[in-house]
């Protein structure tokens, strides 16, 4: 394996295509064509990610600079392992996604659907430049990017609800990275002269331990998209979004860029040497841990079905949080891998609840008694996806769960392999009181 | 006796002072409009004095040469002239390079005041009645609106709808 | 022809400013193009300059009438100068051009005066830009006060007063700047810009040169409306029609932080400024308070144009801030925030113009719908408040990088974090905005059906609802839609594409910011900043 450097196109073309479909779908003069733009942007967006892949898996890195926007920091990209895996769960989702979008809209009659498109399309572009950011600017213009195109799509309906909704999500996701990701990122950058992610981290050696500390729990707040309580409350509100829209921006692309973002903050500009020395990873643990019990505890008592998908989510995602905060090899892993598991994982159950609305107008989960009779297919998808969220196996939750555990272990912290297995346990009971419910109510009846 | 001495010595820096801050005031504390107006004409007008005042000497006449010299001689002889006039010892040096300049028209400074500051007030002063103009025209305009130029009373009507 | 460009870039809109008020009375509709074809060719000329100053790396020097400095008076085009006469005559030519159906409607009958007006303003700045005398500056600075005096003054029935503010304070500013040109003159026999460069230094000490230096400043603060002397900014703004207010202000308070700029480093050196006065702390204080104070009234105000010009006295606290952090970042980021700033200003001022022109009043709450109703000149409304909030790869976002990393590197925290609450400020002050334009009036029910979506879909285009049938592009006074469907009605091409232009040129200037910096600012600020 030869580690190469390789100038290439490829990651910008990659981000660029769903953009430059837009033109194509707003002038679209009919449904089918404008659906057909979507489609094609989409599937090329695949194809180009994946045909990175041979490159990337023998072991090389590509690279391009689109512009050199400040004297040493430039619009970058850089195409490495981690960053492919996530760009390659987020385009092929877009299919589905988009597949399913269409049906959804259709058949609700919505609105503005070319609005909804177009900003979809911006939204992917821009969850593929965060995955493909070489250096911490880059990110940074991106996840400001996908805020920006996310808030026309959480207040598709235009209502007063939507109107609340959107200030609550913009309150944290912009309050979170210009109040504190932006003033950490240039601290980091007085002190250090470079936002380029490194294998090692660029703090080390440069900022003393207060400070790093600091810059830390402000980054990891401030990607407020990762939800770490108390950053998670835009989670739920963000639910009245129409559900293809919280099935990929809420399970998948915006989450999940928070908890790439931190990732690529945690390994890349803080570094796992200064995290370990000056023990902050003890410190980002607890956080995730008081989360991952609080979010699990709150799903169990809501009603709304969606917003129990969302607490489920604030969960699961402090479980990649807490996954890299261990620092050891197999819960690194784990946290990385979790964050494709539990995309397909949760935007299956996303995707379930959607249908269900679609179908019969029900949104809470005390009126579903006998659904599971009339949409067996359905629910049978959504005990599938509840399965691999909960991690049993063979399903991929399983797998990424196995390694967080391995990691706790590893990690030598038996408290946090508790926090594990008991929101797993929790998990377990917000998913599977509901579906047994759903199918044991019925036959009662 | 030493204050009073200190105070004539710089009699024409007082006398613009004062008429600055009289200006001043009109301008922040007045009510009327055309009031104000007269002051910031005040003002203006003091800082036209005290140019003019710098650029005068005891016993100087007005700078016309009776015999030939070039006009850049000319210019940098009246520079000189002024600068040795008001000199400090900050400036001497300035002025020995600009009189030496000029030194060949076997001009002396000294005898001449320093017309540059008086030319540049010409130009202060049609600025000044340019602005008095608009200022005044404005005044107008604010009456025929409101009826008025006491400001009091223009800010009770703004209020009152 | 290029060696007198520099006389050029100023003595062709004088000399149109004569011909527009004589061709006034002969022809209407003369003068306008009289102005426009004056500015384009001081827009050409600037943009020839800053292209031969940046090729050469060499500044230019052009003696007025032949006559050489000391004595005479010089004109100097640097780097800086060059670059800030690009940033006039570009927004002078742009405004007009863009504004012309305003223009025609608002100074019916007036547009001789008008356009004369106007161009006269621009070469005031013009040349206060490129004067290397200091007190030609006043008199330049004086011309162009005083025809945006009366520009203003041709505004809404309010504007009188409004003016007659602006000219008490800016004729104070004015003259105790010319008042500490006599003080500098006492002490050095000098008017000349790098004539007075030489010579300061070896005075450091002087008492005299040190109340000319406090006086000059002081009188271009009042003149740029930092706060606590701020008071005639926004209803001077706000009540002046929006074609001069889209000219004064990206210009005014701009062009003086320039001069501020200039005095300070070319005039009293920057050894001088930063090395013995050294007034950063108080300053950036003043200037942080000026963040603060403009940002929050900011927050109070109904009225779109009176919310944009608090904004602009904050964003004057970012330069004057920036500036005397007294670092190269620091510096850089005011430097570079006035080309910025001069377009967002100008894209806002002018998106204010289009929505008077749509909506009939300055009301933010009179946007409802527009998103639906002209979503081009939304699309571009957006960029532009996104470039004030500060979201890259906007231009707003690279000045204000700059800015901060200055106050980091000077350790000035409390300027930083007023960046960081002015950021958050403009966030709410625009998303309210944008709220209103996207979600009022309240749709009654979620699903609206597809007559709606038609309409959608093909935004743009020739739009066709029984019983109306408009074009994008079709002018009329105002919109009528009782049909139930959104109609959408951009403004005409005439409005709309410069400023789209305008709002497209935010992006450009953000993602080649770097170059700038590096090609045009970095020669800008004397080697002894680092």
């Amino acid at each position: 394996m030869s580690m190469e450097t390789i100038l290439s196109v490829k990651p910008l073309f990659a981000v660029l295509v769903s953009l430059v479909a837009i033109p194509g779908i707003v002038s679209s003069r009919s449904q089918n064509i404008r659906e057909a733009w979507t489609f094609g942007a989409a599937a090329i967006k695949l194809l180009l990610v994946l045909s990175m892949l041979p490159l990337v898996l023998d072991g090389n890195v590509l690279t391009f600079t689109l512009v050199q926007v400040l004297p040493d920091i430039g619009i970058t990209f850089k195409v490495d392992a981690f960053g492919l895996l996530f760009a390659i769960v987020a385009s092929s989702l877009w299919i589905v996604t988009s597949i399913y979008s269409i049906g959804y809209m259709r058949s609700l009659n919505e609105h503005s659907q070319t609005r909804y498109f177009s900003f979809f399309a911006v939204a992917i572009s821009a969850t593929i430049g965060v995955a493909f950011s070489a250096n911490l600017l880059t990110l940074y213009l991106f996840y400001e990017m996908l805020s920006l195109a996310t808030f026309p799509l959480v207040t598709h309906h235009q209502d007063k609800e939507a109107r609340s909704s959107g200030r609550k999500y913009l309150f944290y996701i912009l309050g979170g990275s210009i109040g504190l990701v932006l003033p950490a990122m240039m601290i980091t950058y007085h002190f250090t002269g470079t936002l380029d992610f490194a294998a090692q981290g660029v703090m080390a050696g440069h900022i003393n331990s207060g400070l790093a500390l600091l810059l830390t729990v402000m980054f990891l707040f401030g990607f407020a998209k990762v939800g770490i309580m108390p950053m998670h409350s835009w989670l739920p509100a963000a639910m009245v979004a129409p559900t293809p829209v919280s099935a990929l921006l809420h399970a998948v692309a915006v989450v999940k860029v928070g908890a790439f973002s931190v990732v690529r903050v945690f390994t890349g500009i803080v570094g796992t040497t200064l995290l370990s020395d000056f023990g902050i990873n003890g410190i980002v643990c607890v956080l995730a841990s008081i989360t991952i019990v609080v979010a699990s505890l709150i799903a169990l008592s809501q009603d709304e079905l969606k917003r129990r998908l969302a607490f489920s989510t604030i969960g699961q995602l402090s479980y990649i949080v807490l996954g890299i905060a261990l620092l050891t090899k197999s819960g690194m892993t784990g946290g990385m891998l979790h964050i494709a598991m539990h995309a397909f994982g949760k935007i299956t159950l996303f995707f379930c609840a959607g249908a269900i609305f679609c179908a019969t107008g029900i949104k809470y989960i005390s009126k579903m008694k006998g659904i599971g009779r009339r949409m067996p297919i359905t629910m049978t998808a959504f005990l599938i996806g509840s399965l691999s969220v909960v991690g049993f196996p063979p399903c991929g939750g399983f797998i990424s769960k196995w390694y967080l555990v391995l990691g706790t272990v590893e990690s030598g912290n038996i408290a946090f392999l508790f926090v594990l297995l008991g929101s797993s346990f929790l998990n377990a009971a917000y998913f599977f009181r509901f579906s047994t419910m759903l199918f044991s109510a019925a036959k009662r009846r | 006796m030493e204050l009073f001495s200190f105070i004539v010595a710089k009699a024409d820096y007082w006398a613009y002072v004062i008429l600055m801050m009289v200006g001043l005031y009109a301008l922040i504390a007045k009510n009327n409009l055309v009031k104000k107006i007269v002051g910031m004409t005040i003002f203006q007008t003091a800082i036209i004095l005290f140019y003019v005042s710098i650029g005068y000497k005891k016993g100087a006449t007005i700078p016309i040469l009776h015999h030939g010299s070039d006009h850049g001689g000319e210019a940098l002889a009246a520079h000189g002239a002024h600068a040795a006039a008001h000199g400090t010892q900050e400036v001497a040096e300035q002025a020995a390079h600009a009189v030496a300049h000029a030194g060949e028209a076997a001009v002396k400074a000294m005898d001449y005041i320093n017309p540059l500051p008086h030319v540049l007030m010409l130009t202060a002063i049609v600025v000044g009645v340019a602005t008095l103009g608009v200022a005044l025209a404005l005044a107008m305009k604010v009456y025929k609106e409101y009826g008025t130029l006491e400001e009091d009373e223009i800010n009770q009507q703004l209020r009152n709808g | 022809m290029t060696s007198n460009l520099p006389a050029l870039v100023i003595i062709v809109p004088l000399l149109a400013s004569l011909v527009a008020a004589g061709a006034g009375w002969f022809n209407r509709k003369a003068p306008f193009y009289i102005a426009v074809i004056a500015l384009l060719i001081s827009f050409i000329s600037s943009v020839l300059l800053l292209a031969q100053v940046v090729a050469t790396g060499v500044a230019i020097e052009y003696q007025m009438a032949g006559w050489p400095a000391p004595v005479g008076i010089v004109y100097v085009i640097d780097h800086l100068s060059a670059m800030v006469l690009v940033v006039i005559t570009f927004v002078a030519f742009v405004n007009l051009i863009g504004n012309r159906q305003a223009v025609e409607t608002e100074f019916k009958n007036k547009e001789g005066a008008f356009n004369a007006l106007y161009v006269l303003f621009t070469a005031g700045l013009v040349g206060m830009t490129a004067t290397g005398d200091a007190f030609n500056l006043y008199v330049l600075l004086e011309i162009a006060s005083l025809s945006g005096y009366a520009l203003i003054g041709l505004g809404s029935s309010r504007a009188p007063l409004a003016t007659l503010n602006y000219l008490f304070l800016g004729t104070i500013g004015a003259t105790f700047y010319l008042l500490g040109v006599g003080y500098l003159y006492i002490a050095t026999g000098s008017l000349n810009m790098a004539d007075l460069a030489t010579i300061i230094p070896s005075m450091m000490n002087s008492s005299t040169i040190l109340f000319a230096f406090i006086i000059c400043l002081t009188g271009l603060l009042v003149k740029m409306a930092i706060f606590p002397v701020h008071g005639w900014l926004p209803g001077a703004y706000s009540e002046s029609s929006t074609v001069s207010a889209g000219l004064i202000a990206p210009l005014t308070t701009k062009v003086t932080i320039y001069i501020m700029v200039r005095i300070c480093l070319t005039l009293f050196t920057p050894e001088y400024t930063f090395g013995y006065i050294d007034p950063t702390d108080i300053m950036v204080a003043i200037a942080v308070a000026s963040i603060i104070f403009g940002s929050l009234s900011a927050l109070a105000q109904k009225d779109f144009k009176r919310m944009l010009s608090y904004i602009i006295i904050a964003e004057v606290g970012y330069m004057v801030g920036g500036f005397f952090l007294g670092n190269r970042m620091g510096v850089s980021g005011a430097i570079l925030h006035i080309v910025n700033d001069a377009a967002m200003t100008l894209a806002l001022f002018m998106a204010a113009g289009i929505f008077i022109w749509k909506t009939g009043d300055e009301k933010q709450s009179s946007l409802k719908g527009l998103y639906a109703k002209m979503p081009f000149t939304m699309a571009g409304f957006t960029l532009a408040a996104l470039s004030v909030v500060g979201v890259p790869p906007t231009c707003g976002f690279f000045s204000k990088w700059y800015l901060i990393s200055g106050g980091i590197a000077a350790g000035q925290y409390l300027f930083v974090g007023a960046l960081i609450f002015s950021s958050l400020i403009n966030a709410v002050l625009f998303f309210r905005i944008f709220e209103i334009a996207l979600f009022e009036p309240f749709k009654s029910h979620h699903h609206a059906g597809d007559e709606e979506d038609k309409v959608e879909s093909h935004h743009g285009e020739t739009i066709v609802d029984p019983g109306v049938i408009e074009s994008a592009q079709q002018y009329s006074g105002s919109d009528s839609h009782d049909h139930g469907a959104i109609v959408i009605k951009e403004p005409p091409l005439p409005m709309l594409v410069p400023f789209l232009g305008v709002c497209v040129l935010l992006l450009i200037l953000g993602l080649y910011s770097g170059s700038i910096v590096n090609n045009i600012i970095h020669f800008a600020i004397p080697a002894g900043i680092i």
